[in-house]
């Protein structure tokens, strides 16, 4: 796609008003600063702007998609790494109805050497609440002890009244691991804390930080081509697409966070030469930190679409010298048959389809190339739980006029879908089956529909795949009952 | 049989509060009243007057030891004192662990569904001092304790956490049956103290219900795990809970939605009695002793 497309900037902000109109004054006023279209850029070198408010409480009484701190912290930066025991600390429903959901995919053996697939929990009673669940975590550390000794460490991930009845689990997991001699970490991810999911990847890396990193200094032979993979958690296979590029261009990626991950890629992780980021949202933080701490630079990449692959695989080679540059390029050169095969075939099935993402933290603006690459254009994107400086990286990649959306409320998302009639809206589960009634087709863009990989070339072939099979699947043509004839 | 009567007793911490209604209800009991004890306090001292020892089987002790509360029997938990006075404690976690609030709750439901206010015409509850949180404003919410006495004396915080309660019983008596049955003054012989009192009372739209003078024989019969009514029952004393007992019983239907007064304003009232002085005035004595001194 290019940045010469244009978005009908005046049609969308008619269509905010429109959209506002129907809130009492007080939501009004509150909701109309996250919502917004693309501004030119400045003329001066700047990049084009969507400045919308990020971050904020959202407002009562609206259907918000947000998850809680705990579902950041133990959904996504925790759950992944597959040889700890992550314990749900707390009554049962929260570890119940977060089992298995990422789709996060590991090698090993389940209930051997690694507990992605398995769901431990405290299952708070009455007498928990009132009398204190320390005693009770201990018992389950001892249990877990016992049933998996190849665990290599634990976490405690805690739900809402762990932080209400003050229970001490920070004393509980010093003593467990000086029993155990084995990690043990406390997660105050109470799912009460901040306004969304966010605050809980926040809150996760400040343990990784506390309690692993900072723990121990573990002897590893460091390479001068070492690297780690952060923010990738390998959903459908993503971290392994991408993995296999970077180890092509001859880097050694000696930790990939949190996909797959073992407990040692995470305490080794100080020990490479450059962090390089996915998901820049759910783990800038402890990438900043090991920069400080560990003079570990990082760097941004993305791994969605040929055209980003190959620029993310030349930055991040120019971090190496001529050597790792010059393989970077015969890596590109090596793909690009595959990429201009899958382009050949999808790219006319996809030409100029209008796509709507709605997703977290980071795919509202890293897929968006990857679209471009097919063809497709960007009508409007936006962050579930985005922050500033997400929504400032978003301008350069979509055109002016693209419709901006900052936690929409299922109000909010439904009309514009209804009004814009996008070819394909990319989100949740959530909205899949509303957006679908509505006749409009769907991808999950989360959880890639039970699909994947979408990262890297490999990946981009199924993304193409898939979103084909989304937007010209035969049933579209169907949606008008047969009794009812067109009107004329 | 009346209608069940459900009265609390409030209070800043260690004003007397647990010695004052057991006192009392043993001299109710005498007017022929069937009376339940629900004791609010994770220390269960709320009975111990009227069982002559103190309760160790608490609502909460034994679900813990049980598993869950719904394995509990009543008569696991109701024990009965002195002449027939039946009395529960809702007990809880020992200091710093858990959550009191949430054990209040927990017991008072049990009690309720188990049938324990059948059969009784007072249900008296006892609640620590310091309401903290929602569970220890249980007993004050809808469909429980329909008469508050805050038991005060003439200290100064003793007033404010008087008129703090009276803000917690506002704030429930708009979207319940909870009104204010009145102030109960147990005597620390500070300054102008009935006086105090009486003038708290009427700024905060209640009653002084009675002034309980200061006397050991509280004391002694306390020693004695006993009520003053059980210990020395031909005292003075006793005499005064009998008349508190009697004032309460027909105080029925007659208690009152606060109003609470701003901090200012209590500060205010204390300057006016003359019990804190004003900065100008701490100056002037300060230089008329200076000056005597000189």
């Amino acid at each position: 796609m290019s940045l010469d497309d244009r978005n009908d900037a005046e049609f969308h902000q008619r269509l905010i008003g429109e959209v506002l109109a129907a809130y009492p004054e007080k939501a009004r006023k509150r909701r109309q600063k996250h919502l917004g279209t693309v501004t030119p850029a400045d003329g001066c070198g700047g990049t084009p702007g969507c400045a919308v408010k990020s971050n904020i409480k959202s407002v009562p009484g609206v259907m918000t998609v947000r998850g809680c701190a705990y579902a950041g912290s133990k959904g996504v930066v925790w759950g992944p790494i597959k040889d700890m025991v992550h314990i749900s600390h707390g009554p049962v429903g929260c570890g119940h109805y977060s089992w298995s959901q990422r789709r996060n995919y590991f090698t090993g053996t389940a209930g051997v050497d690694a507990f992605v697939t398995m769901q431990f929990t405290s299952d708070f009673q009455e007498k928990d609440i009132v009398f204190g669940g320390d005693k009770k975590l201990e018992r389950v550390i001892d249990e877990i002890g016992t049933l998996f000794p190849l665990a290599n460490g634990i976490s405690i991930q805690s739900e809402c009244p762990v932080g209400l009845i003050g229970d001490d689990i920070e004393a509980v997991s010093k003593k467990k691991a000086k029993e155990t001699g084995k990690t043990v970490v406390p997660v105050r991810c109470e799912g009460f804390r901040g306004v969304s999911q966010s605050l809980g990847h926040h809150i996760a890396n400040d343990a990784i930080r506390d309690w692993v990193l900072d723990k121990g200094d573990r002897a590893s032979d460091a390479g001068p081509l070492d690297v780690n993979i952060i923010g990738d958690y390998n959903i459908g296979g993503d971290a392994w697409a991408s993995r296999i590029l970077l180890e092509e261009i001859g880097l050694r990626v000696i930790g990939n966070w949190s996909g797959d991950a073992t407990l040692a890629e995470v305490e080794r992780a100080p020990k490479a030469r450059l962090n390089l980021i996915h998901c820049y949202r759910s783990m800038n933080y402890i990438c900043r930190h090991m920069e400080e701490k560990h003079g570990v630079p990082w760097m941004e990449y993305n791994f969605f679409g040929p055209s980003q692959i190959a620029a993310s695989l030349r930055a991040i080679a120019a971090k190496f010298g001529p050597e790792v540059e010059a393989s970077a390029e015969r890596v590109i050169l090596n793909y690009q048959p595959l990429a201009d095969a899958v382009i050949a075939r999808y790219r006319p099935r996809l030409e100029g389809k209008r796509v709507m993402p709605y997703v977290g933290g980071l795919r509202p603006r890293h897929v968006v190339d990857a679209y471009g690459d097919l063809g497709m254009l960007i009508a409007g994107t936006g962050y579930e739980f985005g922050h500033n400086d997400d929504y400032q990286r978003t301008g350069a990649h979509v055109p002016e006029g693209t419709l901006i959306y900052d936690d929409a409320t299922g109000y909010e998302l439904e009309k514009f879908i209804e009004r814009l009639r996008p070819d394909l809206v990319g989100s949740g589960i959530k909205e899949k089956y509303s957006t679908q009634k509505m006749g409009v087709p769907f991808r999950q863009m989360h959880s890639w529909d039970y699909s994947g990989p979408y990262h890297g070339y490999d990946g981009f072939a199924i993304f193409a795949r898939d979103m084909d099979m989304a937007v010209n699947n035969p049933v579209w043509g169907m949606f008008r009952a047969p009794w009812k004839k067109p009107a004329a | 049989m009346s209608a069940l009567r459900q009265i609390a007793f409030y209070g800043k911490g260690g004003i007397g509060k647990s010695t004052t209604s057991q006192n009392t209800l043993a001299a109710l009991v005498d007017l022929g009243q069937r009376i339940l004890i629900v004791g609010c306090d994770p220390k269960a001292d709320s009975t111990r007057l009227i069982l002559n020892a103190k309760l160790q089987d608490t609502v909460l002790s034994l679900a813990a030891e049980a598993g869950s509360v719904e394995d509990l029997e009543l008569q696991d938990v109701l024990k009965v004192g002195y002449k027939g006075i039946k009395c529960a404690e809702s007990g809880g976690p020992e200091p710093g662990v858990g959550c009191a609030g949430r054990g209040v709750i927990t017991a008072i439901n049990f009690l309720e569904e188990n049938g324990a206010y059948e059969d009784v015409d007072y249900v008296s509850y006892d609640v620590l001092g310091d309401v903290v949180c929602g569970g220890f404003a249980m007993p004050i919410r809808e469909n429980k304790a329909q008469e508050i006495y805050i038991v005060m004396s003439g200290e100064m915080m003793a007033l404010f956490a008087a008129n703090n309660i009276a803000k917690g019983i506002l704030k429930y008596a708009t979207s319940g049956s909870v009104r204010l049955g009145g102030l109960i003054c147990n005597e620390r012989q500070t300054d102008r103290e009935y006086d105090l009192a009486v003038a708290l009372a009427e700024r905060i739209n209640t009653k002084l219900i009675h002034f309980v003078p200061r006397s050991n024989t509280v004391q002694h019969a306390e020693l004695r795990k006993q009520t003053v009514i059980q210990y020395a029952p031909d005292s003075a004393q006793a005499g005064e809970y009998r008349e508190l007992a009697r004032k309460i019983h027909a105080n029925s239907g007659k208690g009152t939605i606060p109003t609470p007064i701003t901090m200012d304003a209590l500060e205010d009232m204390m300057l006016e009695f003359g019990i804190m002085k004003t900065a100008e005035q701490e100056l002037a004595e300060l230089q008329a002793r200076e000056a005597s001194a000189a």
